[in-house]
């Protein structure tokens, strides 16, 4: 059997999470699971709902958030047409689904682990966390402008160390540099393992702070797809010797050293 | 229903080919069904020497399409021999190999490396560069190089299947079939993108980096229909149907209009299984509005009211 498909399956459920600005920014959809053999935290789907037929003709990248029970679950932050219209699903809505797709994050259950989430790159962890063998070894830190309460972040704090910092002002955002900097420097010195997922000038900060500390770090670029399988080479970046690669196939997880934001 | 269809010499078990520069080099989608499937394949473009392809970004999103401005990267002709082609299924599925080059002597050089390989069932030449020599205005626009270039292909493909494929960015498509049928071409494929663009009001930029791009999708298949349609009236060799096919019933429009096949786009987007099941609810369809057989119905449009 082959390690990816794609499958239609049923929505399950969709549930606003918390309340930003924007009313029903935040959501949540949990879908029948799609008959995979597995998949790695870091890893991604492309969904396509059934009801869009011809006129929005890609399907939408997430992360694969969680898995339990019969059931996938992705945690989605409206943006545009595509996820406005996804935070209209209902129970028993049907959606076309393929994955899993992409590389996922390193595990190293012995390691100290950083993981460094930036808004809504907080997805992926929660699926991280929870498949993580060894969670006392975990520290999730969360950079965010949109209240606490839109992120799993407190079903996250139960299970490891979490630390989190608001961004409302030009000072706050560099304070949140500043402790970037501090973090990474610490787990380089600890020999530990660096993760991180969110805005690309969040992901520029771990960047340079791990090339700095003279330590390997891990991104997961959030490049536009067209089709998430490597064919369209629309979602291309450059690796660390210049070349393009897909960020679908290739990524979306890659070493720090090893690409060009 | 018997659904294999051949025309210039290709066999082809149904009449579904995938479209170049959607469908990667196929192995990106053997996980989502059997190649073997596919009446055709058509790789992504080959030129001769590997090419980077344009800046980011090169997509964007547009009401039942989108625009691309990829800028044919690829690895190289020479590549996709050695690595790709050997783990092709090309005894059951043709394989066509999809020609990007800026001149008559490259497009004959490209053709002369594929000469000779068994697992090439076809050459499909994309006339769309920017003819640098003659003034920025692509090839694709012009009749005389269209001729120039497919006379070059043919010369050099060692009796192989040579298909060109047209752009619809012309005044009148039916001049340039004929062009590309008197230089020798076995069969023409059309249409190619249409030249498009896409604005970002709040950040008051273009869409693509490459500022204007090719529309595919849902939105082109009236503009590809009516192309085929002239074209098929103008020229006696095949037309292979390619704009906007998302569905069996869009299939057998074009083959309606008297296209011998179909290449799928943009529709390998909407799901990457798309294009394996095609060939059976195309067959279904036939049965269902009671079409004799495949031969039968192609050309069959009625013209009086
Ligand atoms: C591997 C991967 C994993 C992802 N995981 C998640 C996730 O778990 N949860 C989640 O909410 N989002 C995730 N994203 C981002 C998500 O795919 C986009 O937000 C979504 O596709 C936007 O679709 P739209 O139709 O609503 O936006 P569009 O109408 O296409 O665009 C509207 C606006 O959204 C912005 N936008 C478009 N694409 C992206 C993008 N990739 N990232 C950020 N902004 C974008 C555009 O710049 C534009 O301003 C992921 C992206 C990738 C590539
Ligand atoms: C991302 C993308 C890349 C393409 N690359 C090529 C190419 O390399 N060579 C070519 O002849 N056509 C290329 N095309 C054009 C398609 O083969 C096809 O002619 C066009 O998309 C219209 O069909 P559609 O509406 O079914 O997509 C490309 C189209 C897309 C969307
Ligand atoms: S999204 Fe098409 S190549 Fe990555």
């Amino acid at each position: 059997m082959s390690l990816r498909n794609c499958r239609n399956v049923k929505v399950l459920d969709v549930v606003p999470v918390g309340q930003s600005k924007r009313p029903g920014e935040f959501f949540e959809i949990k879908l029948e699971y799609p008959d995979w053999d597995g998949w790695k935290p870091g890893q991604f789907v492309m969904i396509r709902p059934v009801s869009w037929d011809l006129e929005i003709v890609w399907g939408r990248p997430f992360s694969i958030s969680s898995v339990g029970d019969g059931s996938l679950t992705l945690f989605i932050q409206k943006v545009g047409r595509g996820t406005s219209r996804l935070a209209q699903l209902k129970p028993g809505d049907e959606v076309a689904i393929w994955g899993p797709l992409g590389n996922g994050f390193a595990v190293e259950p012995e390691r100290p682990t950083l993981l460094l989430a930036g808004g809504i790159g907080i997805a992926p962890f929660r699926g991280y966390v929870e498949n993580h063998a060894g969670p006392e070894n975990l520290k999730l830190f969360l950079a965010h402008r949109v209240p606490l309460e839109c992120y799993p972040y407190d079903s996250l704090s139960r299970t490891v160390e979490c630390e989190s910092m608001m961004e409302r002002t030009p000072e706050d955002l560099q304070r949140i540099i500043a402790r970037l900097h501090e973090l990474v420097a610490e787990y380089a010195e600890r020999d530990g393992l660096i993760l991180c997922c969110g805005p690309t000038p969040f992901m520029r900060t771990v960047q340079s702070a791990a090339a700095e500390a003279g330590t390997r770090a891990q991104l997961s670029l959030e490049n536009r797809m067209g089709c998430g399988v490597g064919a369209c080479l629309g979602c291309v970046t450059k690796d660390g010797s210049g070349h393009n690669v897909q960020v679908c196939t290739r990524g979306p997880v890659f070493w720090s050293d090893n690409v060009e934001l | 229903m018997d659904m294999q269809t051949s025309f210039g010499g290709l066999t082809l078990k149904n009449p579904v080919m995938t479209a170049s520069g959607t469908f990667g080099f196929g192995l990106e989608f053997a996980p989502y069904g059997d190649l073997k499937r596919l009446g055709g394949l058509v790789a992504k473009g080959l030129s001769l020497k590997p090419r980077e392809g344009n800046p980011m970004p090169r997509l964007a999103e547009t009401p039942c399409g989108m625009l691309n401005a990829i800028g044919i990267q690829n690895p190289g002709v020479e590549h996709f021999v050695r690595t790709v082609l050997p783990s092709l299924p090309w005894k059951d599925v043709a394989v066509v190999a999809n020609l990007y080059a800026c001149d008559a002597e490259e497009f004959g050089e490209l053709a002369g490396v594929l000469a000779g390989e068994e697992g090439i069932a076809a050459l499909e030449v994309n006339v769309s560069c920017p003819n640098v020599k003659e003034g920025g205005i692509a090839f694709g626009q012009d009749p005389k190089q269209i001729g120039r270039v497919t006379e070059a292909v043919k010369r050099n493909a060692g009796g192989k299947h040579v298909m060109v494929k047209l752009s619809p960015n012309v005044t009148d498509i039916t001049v340039c079939a004929r062009a590309a049928a008197e230089g020798g071409a076995d069969s023409l494929s059309l249409i190619n993108t249409l030249s498009g663009m896409a604005v970002d009001i709040r950040r008051r930029r273009p869409r693509l980096a490459n500022v204007i791009g090719g529309l595919s999708g849902p939105a082109i298949k009236p503009v590809a229909l009516r192309c085929v349609h002239q074209v098929v009236q103008s020229v006696d060799i095949p037309v292979v149907g390619i704009g906007g096919i998302a569905s069996a019933e869009d299939a057998l429009e074009f083959l309606l209009v008297g296209a011998h096949a179909v290449q799928v786009g943009t529709a390998n987007f909407l799901r990457p299984d798309f294009s394996f099941g095609l060939a059976d609810d195309m067959a279904a369809l036939l049965e269902e509005i009671g079409a004799e057989s495949l031969e039968a119905f192609r050309g069959s449009l009625q013209m009086e009211f």
